[in-house]
């Protein structure tokens, strides 16, 4: 079935893209996963090329464009290289969501232009040791001092921990108020008392930088308030479908990666003197595979759609979260057992595809959140 | 008595391989799993421990005991969270050595099982080939006669142990195409000609080296040839019901180390004010979960029963290996689920077992190639 929701500039952005990581990223994946970590150059080839603030403004050095139909562009080329470790995506499709709606214009000002070209690579903290995709349980504080917020608590699981220059935080501003006392606070590298714990080691997604963060007093400027205090918990609502929306973006374009590469597997592995393409049982659960994948990307691309349009809905993106984030698994675990005993190496990209897949249904809200969400809204 | 309660003596057995698990292997085994192979220290201290002889005969070196010893005490091991690595590496004598006992001459027995059972010496077993997969009967390797001497050339893949082996018992065709030319010979590690070409890096297994081996004009005496030429076969089939009877054995021992910490976990992580058990869907995985263990256990002990009782059992055992390994492909991923964010962390053992566990679909004889055999041992093929 054909996608329709790109036209020709989507197209020549995908070739940019393309070439791009072809150039830059294949080459150099590998070592990486072994250094546990992108390195920062990279992201100033990305910004050089546009490919970090297309959304932005033209007047902070942003491309003037935003259309989700970019974001997912360049998430389905990460994904479709297994480039797993290239943290853009918190940067362009969740970060930058919150700066352009909620930053003030001299915050605009100030951060901006480095989230552009590069310069400043950011982060979102929410999770906490003690609390997962329970965001109403936090107890990160932020206590007003004078003209700053002092600021106490950890965070944990952060993709881009270690490599970033500027995080959001979810932090309590009024302990007693529940939701409502929950604000972002922006903070800074080199902020005393900003502390980052050791690069997590995953099972997968090996050369994505993740950390814990420690705040020890930081005293953060008012300035860095993003939005309303007390209004955190509305923006997270409000954000949060764009977020998962990645997700089912990454999960359609992943599956429809290690279906293509299964194909070619199949029919070039030879066993019992005949290629196990001529196998029925191979032809079965690839037609299944194949057949899901085409009705996960039709979702994905109104969803796609809709985000552009203002109108996804918080149930229809926790809806696709969690049916293509587990169709993903399914898809990638039944293709690596077509790949017989080469599927458990980790030479084969394959293998790779299984770990990195891990931790879709996990993060940005376990299944069993995304559940929870869509039969309240049934009023359940 | 239910046949998945073990006897006084068997239950003994069981709790001496936890508390070997305990004492000489958990302190250790990040380490193990982070360098790729075990030392030779524990295989020593296996067998001085009385563990790594059982199910083999004295005569051979080995403690005496059948096969539902064994499984009594690889569930110790497993309970006691063991890793597969561990398990397939310090046991890889499980499979190269049966059939060398079984067939072999004496000084066969001698001079390979009696050091391997007291942990002198490591063996491992080639049959896999790059281009064949759970194929056996299209094994390429050649061994041609060449007055007392076998000549052999060819390559193997993903042979556990391989690094490290003091000796290779070598599945090699001897004879005509198909299933009836083949052969067992036992190669020693410095025979020249032959070299491990390279360890294999993989998802999990990490404590257990893997390796791929080239055998090139390698000359080994004809007294290495494992029973009779050209039975191969039927030696390795007769033994691969065992070996799947003990993967589907580590399939459900994974499953139950899993349940075991995430129902621990459970109880004691709380989220949005309240412990993770007390919401129903979390105590019906929990549940889930427990079914399926139960069911590979009592499928599992049952076929091996049979075994013991001389019950042809090849079809069951390709059943209980695929009810035990899928039992923990799915219960290690929903322990990871249940944990969350940290199951997907390095460190928790849960996500060791969730690695470790997706080999077991596809070693020692894949899913659909089982399923096919038992399609035709069951009369249920055209």
């Amino acid at each position: 079935m054909q996608r329709t929701i790109f036209d020709a500039d989507h197209d020549a952005f995908r070739d940019t893209v393309r070439n791009f990581l072809e150039k830059s990223v294949v080459p150099h994946h590998e070592q990486w996963e072994a250094d546990g970590i992108v390195p920062r150059e990279l992201w100033l080839e990305a910004g050089e090329l546009g490919l970090l603030g297309f959304m932005m403004p033209e007047e902070y050095g942003g491309g003037g464009v935003n259309d989700f139909r970019y974001n997912a562009v360049l998430q389905e080329e990460l994904t479709r290289i297994g480039a797993s470790g290239v943290g853009f995506a918190l940067h362009t499709d969740l970060v930058s969501g919150y700066l352009l709606s909620y930053a003030n214009e001299e915050q605009k000002q100030r951060w901006l232009p480095g989230f552009c070209s590069g310069e400043i690579i950011t982060a979102i903290a929410m999770t906490e040791p003690g609390a997962g995709s329970d965001l109403q349980g936090l107890t990160t504080t932020a206590r007003l001092d004078g003209d700053h917020y002092v600021v106490n608590g950890s965070k944990t699981f952060i993709s881009n921990g270690i490599n970033a220059d500027l995080v959001i935080v979810v932090v309590k501003t009024d302990v007693s108020a529940g939701a409502a006392g929950t604000s972002l606070l922006v903070v800074e590298r080199g902020m005393e008392g900003f502390d980052r714990g050791r690069n997590l080691d995953k099972i997968g997604l090996k050369a994505q930088d993740t950390a814990e963060l420690f705040f020890n007093d930081v005293r953060v400027p008012k300035e860095n308030l993003l939005g309303q205090e007390g209004q955190g918990f509305i923006y997270l609502m409000e954000k949060l479908p764009q977020e998962r929306l990645t997700l089912g973006v990454v999960a359609a374009a992943a599956c429809r990666t290690v279906i293509d590469m299964t194909v070619e597997y199949v029919k070039e592995r030879q066993a019992f003197g005949r290629p196990i393409s001529t196998f029925q049982n191979t032809r079965f659960t690839l037609a299944e595979l194949e057949t899901e994948q085409r009705i996960a990307q039709v979702w994905v691309d109104r969803c796609i759609t809709e985000l552009n349009a203002g109108t996804l809905t918080i149930d229809d993106a926790a809806a696709g979260k969690w049916w293509t984030t587990e169709l993903q698994k399914k898809t990638v675990d039944a293709c690596l057992q077509l790949h017989g005993g080469y599927g458990y190496m980790t030479e084969y990209p394959i293998a790779k595809a299984y770990l990195d897949t891990r931790i879709q249904t996990i993060y940005g809200g376990t299944t069993e959140i995304m559940k929870e969400i869509v039969g309240r809204t049934m009023g359940l | 008595m239910s046949i998945s309660t073990w006897s006084p003596e068997r239950q003994a057995l069981k709790e001496a391989a936890a508390e070997f698990t305990r004492r000489e292997i958990q302190p250790h085994l990040d380490d193990w799993e982070d360098a790729g192979e075990l030392p030779r220290d524990l295989h020593r201290a296996a067998a001085k421990q009385g563990l790594l002889g059982v199910g083999y005969p004295e005569e051979a070196g080995g403690q005496g005991g059948d096969l539902l010893d064994g499984c009594a005490m690889q569930e110790g091991f497993m309970e006691a969270g063991a890793s597969g690595g561990l398990m397939a590496s310090l046991f890889t004598h499980g499979i190269a050595l049966p059939h060398l006992i079984a067939h072999g001459s004496t000084d066969l027995v001698d001079r390979y099982a009696r050091p391997t059972l007291a942990g002198e010496l490591i063996g491992s077993l080639a049959v896999t080939e790059p281009g064949g997969g759970s194929d056996v009967a299209g094994i390429t390797t050649r061994a041609v006669r060449d007055g007392d001497h076998f000549v052999i050339n060819g390559s193997k893949t993903f042979i556990t142990s391989g690094v490290r082996a003091d000796f290779v018992t070598t599945a090699v065709r001897t004879g005509e195409a198909g299933h009836g030319g083949l052969s067992l010979i036992v190669v020693d590690k410095d025979t020249p000609g032959f070299t491990v070409t390279r360890p294999l890096r993989k998802m999990g297994w990490h404590a257990s080296d893997t390796a791929e081996l080239s055998y090139v004009d390698v000359r080994v005496p004809a007294g290495n040839l494992i029973g009779a030429e050209n039975q191969a076969f039927y030696y390795i089939a007769e033994q691969f019901v065992v070996e799947r009877i003990f993967l589907a054995l580590m399939g459900y021992g994974h499953a139950k180390r899993a349940l075991t910490l995430a129902a621990q976990y459970c109880r004691e992580r709380e989220t949005f004010g309240k412990p993770l058990n007390r919401n129903q869907v979390v105590r019906a995985k929990l549940v889930e979960m427990h079914r399926q263990v139960e069911v590979a256990r009592t499928y599992t002990l049952d076929v091996a029963t049979r075994h013991v009782a001389g019950e042809s059992v090849i079809a069951e055992a390709c059943l209980a290996k695929q009810t035990a390994v899928e039992t923990a492909v799915d219960v290690t991923n929903e322990a990871v689920q249940l944990f969350g964010g940290a199951g997907y962390m390095h460190g928790t053992e849960v996500e060791r077992h969730y690695r470790d566990a997706r080999l077991l679909p596809i070693g020692g004889g894949a899913t659909e190639v089982l399923t096919d055999l038992a399609a035709r041992l069951l009369g249920y093929s055209a």
